[in-house]
């Protein structure tokens, strides 16, 4: 029978599933550790330490400027793994279909993460498909998990080794993967369209690795749900550091500042998917800051502020504003935005 | 950003009116800012810490959802069980607890809430949706209610029978006269509302000021605009001649915006409001009137409810009359966060526990 939506029959395991993942996946991701359909692929693994994340993605909406839950699932996996300064080499890929699901949009997204994984050089090695009843789920899930590789010669990096006087460094514009979601789910009438900035991180996280001194750089992370307020006030808080950040020096699209003063929101604490926050010894922020500047994902970056010692009992970050006031930048609280990953 | 709010963001501009703050302060003074959008302006440019300690900068009931009383939030949080009805609100009310839950937990029930931005998304959800009643929360001061009216003015010309209004609209005048009743207040100067006032234009403050002898300077909202407004209340203290200054003419007239005003009684008349903090204020609320019965709903929707008393401990009511700041509450950041709120002062965005909680919990003189 050939039907143009998702179907239970497509997650009975009978000939069914069979026709999908042939026509849907095969096709487009057909790779020596997948094509055997075995229970578990079997990896050869390089040298080095192992790192290993894993990360479900239940976005809504599916399709949305800059990408879709498909190259979302990859980026954020080979990112998560970037952020810790391994290599990304293999992932995994499990999808929950609704009934009723196009699969046409299906194949959309395969597509989408075929080509998200061949652009970030990464390995689909096993995968799985299951299917529930409508209304069980919405539309299409997706989990990924991944596997990196740290080189024996890096340092270790860690959200603990900020120390005063290191400069903090942010990839790029932030905001524009929150702001894109909101915008496409707010029905607003913009003029605009703003583009999520969803992207693989690993090259650029290889250059800079060999940009500066193994230790030099202290530590990455990925401001993703709570933005880069949230992941810099962890840093503090690992740390056990102040950070203090420059307004001016923070690169925002003048549209994401625009939706968000329409919103009431704060660029702040908007998801990134495609950017990084870096911590590096001060003496060779400026030697980063340029090799990170002749990478296409990193050609916005900014040196924002610097680690300050802690001044008072509990670790904070403070904001120094355009007109040169000061207040504190706390953690994400209240409603977050649900679903925007 | 445009480039002309820029210019309202200019540091040069700023330091250049803080060293002439600096040179006006005679002694302590306390001044009170009405507006939810002030309040937070302040407090996200980090004005406070640039201003000299002599200042001390206070919150009134300038935020709508904040002034909100409990058995208006109640009866607005039982319409969302209604059967067939569906509630359009803004954002911010999602979260305020009323005597039994909030309505982000009775949408988690199964009631229906829909996040809207302004009345006009009601008025089109409610023809998307014609077998469902779709009740607009109205709450808001001056700036707010003109496009309510029209968009119930709109609901009438256009027959659509499933919209009504739940109103809630206050109005800041009365409730600015009431305020100023209060011995205890001990407020030097008033920065007034530059949305509102670009709605009820300047002469609606000349009565109180006139009344209570009380320095009033509209203002708008960016850093330049606040610090020229604090700058002109500090000249009128030195002077002891207070009259009301319209720092805010790109935006605000003499006589306001007359279009919105008549607008708004075309459709509303005043009633006697209760207000969170401030008891019942004669002649500060809006009814619908009768001749648009229709689109009332609190007239097709009857709802007879007790409220509980406000929550125990809870300040927010001290708090929008300035008798207390955040931090003197015993639930603050204790029991009572934006996470979970205790007090509507905590959720709402422009609340005055929730700024001081997102960004003044530290005085960074």
């Amino acid at each position: 029978m050939k039907t143009d939506k998702i179907l239970l029959d497509h997650g009975s395991g009978g000939l069914a599933t069979k026709n999908l993942i042939e026509d849907v996946f095969m096709k487009r991701l057909s790779n020596p550790f997948l094509s055997p359909m075995e229970d578990s692929a079997v990896l050869d693994l390089p040298p080095g330490k192992l790192a290993f994340t894993t990360d479900s993605f239940v976005i809504d909406p599916i399709f949305f400027p800059g990408g879709d839950i498909g190259s979302l699932a990859v980026h954020g996996t080979v990112n998560d793994l970037s952020m810790q300064g391994a290599r990304p080499v293999f992932l995994s890929l499990g999808l929950i279909l609704e009934e009723g699901l196009e699969i046409k949009k299906l194949e959309k997204i395969a597509q989408s993460v075929a080509d998200a994984a061949k652009e970030a050089g990464v390995t689909i090695a096993t995968a799985d498909t299951k299917v529930v009843e409508k209304g069980q789920a919405d539309k299409i899930f997706i989990n990924t998990s991944g596997i990196g590789i740290i080189e024996n010669k890096f340092d270790r990096i860690g959200i603990d080794r900020a120390r005063p006087g290191d400069a903090i460094i942010v990839s790029g514009y932030i905001g524009d993967h929150g702001a894109s979601i909101l915008l496409a789910r707010s029905g607003l009438p913009f003029e605009a369209e703003i583009q999520s900035d969803s992207a693989p991180l690993n090259t650029l996280v290889e250059d800079m690795l060999r940009a500066v001194p193994s230790g030099a750089l202290r530590l990455l992370r990925d401001p993703t749900r709570g933005g880069v307020a949230t992941v810099l006030n962890e840093i503090a808080q690992a740390s056990d550091v102040d950070l203090k950040i420059e307004e001016d020096q923070i690169p925002i699209r003048k549209e994401v500042q625009g939706v968000c003063e329409l919103l009431g929101l704060d660029p702040l604490y908007l998801a990134n998917e495609g950017k990084c926050i870096v911590v590096v010894d001060k003496d060779h922020a400026d030697d980063l800051l340029n090799v990170m500047k002749q990478h296409g994902l990193g050609r916005d970056a900014a040196i924002i502020g610097h680690v300050e010692k802690k001044r008072a009992q509990q670790p904070k970050v403070v904001l120094q504003t355009t007109i040169g006031g000061l207040r504190i930048v706390p953690i994400l609280t209240g409603e977050p935005l649900p679903r925007i990953c | 950003m445009p480039e002309k709010i820029n210019l309202f963001q200019n540091k040069k501009h700023v330091n250049a009116l803080i060293q002439a703050i600096k040179g006006l302060v005679p002694r302590p003074v306390k001044l009170m800012e009405v507006c939810g959008t002030h309040t937070m302006a302040i407090f996200r440019h980090g004005i406070r810490s640039l201003l000299p300690a002599e200042i001390d900068l206070v919150s009134g009931p300038g935020c709508p959802v904040c002034v909100t009383s409990q058995e208006d939030l109640d009866k607005m949080i039982k319409l969302a069980s209604v059967k067939g009805v569906v509630i359009a609100t803004f954002g911010d009310l999602l979260r305020v607890p009323g005597s039994n839950g909030s309505l982000a937990q009775a949408r988690a029930q199964g009631a229906n809430v829909e996040i809207v931005y302004s009345p006009t998304d009601a008025l089109n959800l409610a023809q998307k949706m014609p077998q469902k009643q779709v009740v607009f929360l109205g709450i808001g001061f001056e700036t707010t209610t003109p496009t309510v009216a029209a968009t119930i003015m709109q609901a009438k010309a256009l027959d659509i029978e499933n919209f009504s209004v739940y109103s809630c609209h206050k109005l800041m005048p009365p409730a600015l006269d009431a305020l100023f009743q209060d011995d205890k207040l001990g407020i030097d100067g008033l920065l007034c509302p530059g949305h509102v006032s670009s709605i009820i234009g300047e002469r609606a403050y000349e009565p109180l000021c006139q009344k209570y002898r009380m320095p009033c300077v509209i203002a708008g909202f960016e850093p330049v605009d606040i610090l020229l407004g604090i700058y002109h209340l500090l000249l009128q203290i030195r002077e002891s001649h207070p009259r009301v200054f319209n720092a805010y003419q790109r935006a605000v007239t003499h006589e306001g915006n007359t279009n919105a005003l008549f607008m708004i009684n075309q459709v509303f008349h005043k009633k006697d409001e209760p207000w969170r903090g401030l008891g019942t204020i004669e002649k500060s609320g809006l009814a619908i009137k009768d001749t648009f019965n229709h689109f009332d709903a609190e007239k097709r929707f009857p709802l007879d409810i007790l409220s509980n008393p406000e929550p125990k401990g809870c300040l927010c009511g001290e708090i929008i009359r300035a008798r207390a700041t955040p931090p003197q509450c015993p639930l603050f950041a204790g029991k009572c966060t934006p996470a979970t709120p205790i007090g509507p002062c905590m959720v709402s965005s422009e609340g005055t526990c929730s700024a001081y909680y997102r960004y003044g919990r530290d005085e960074n003189r």
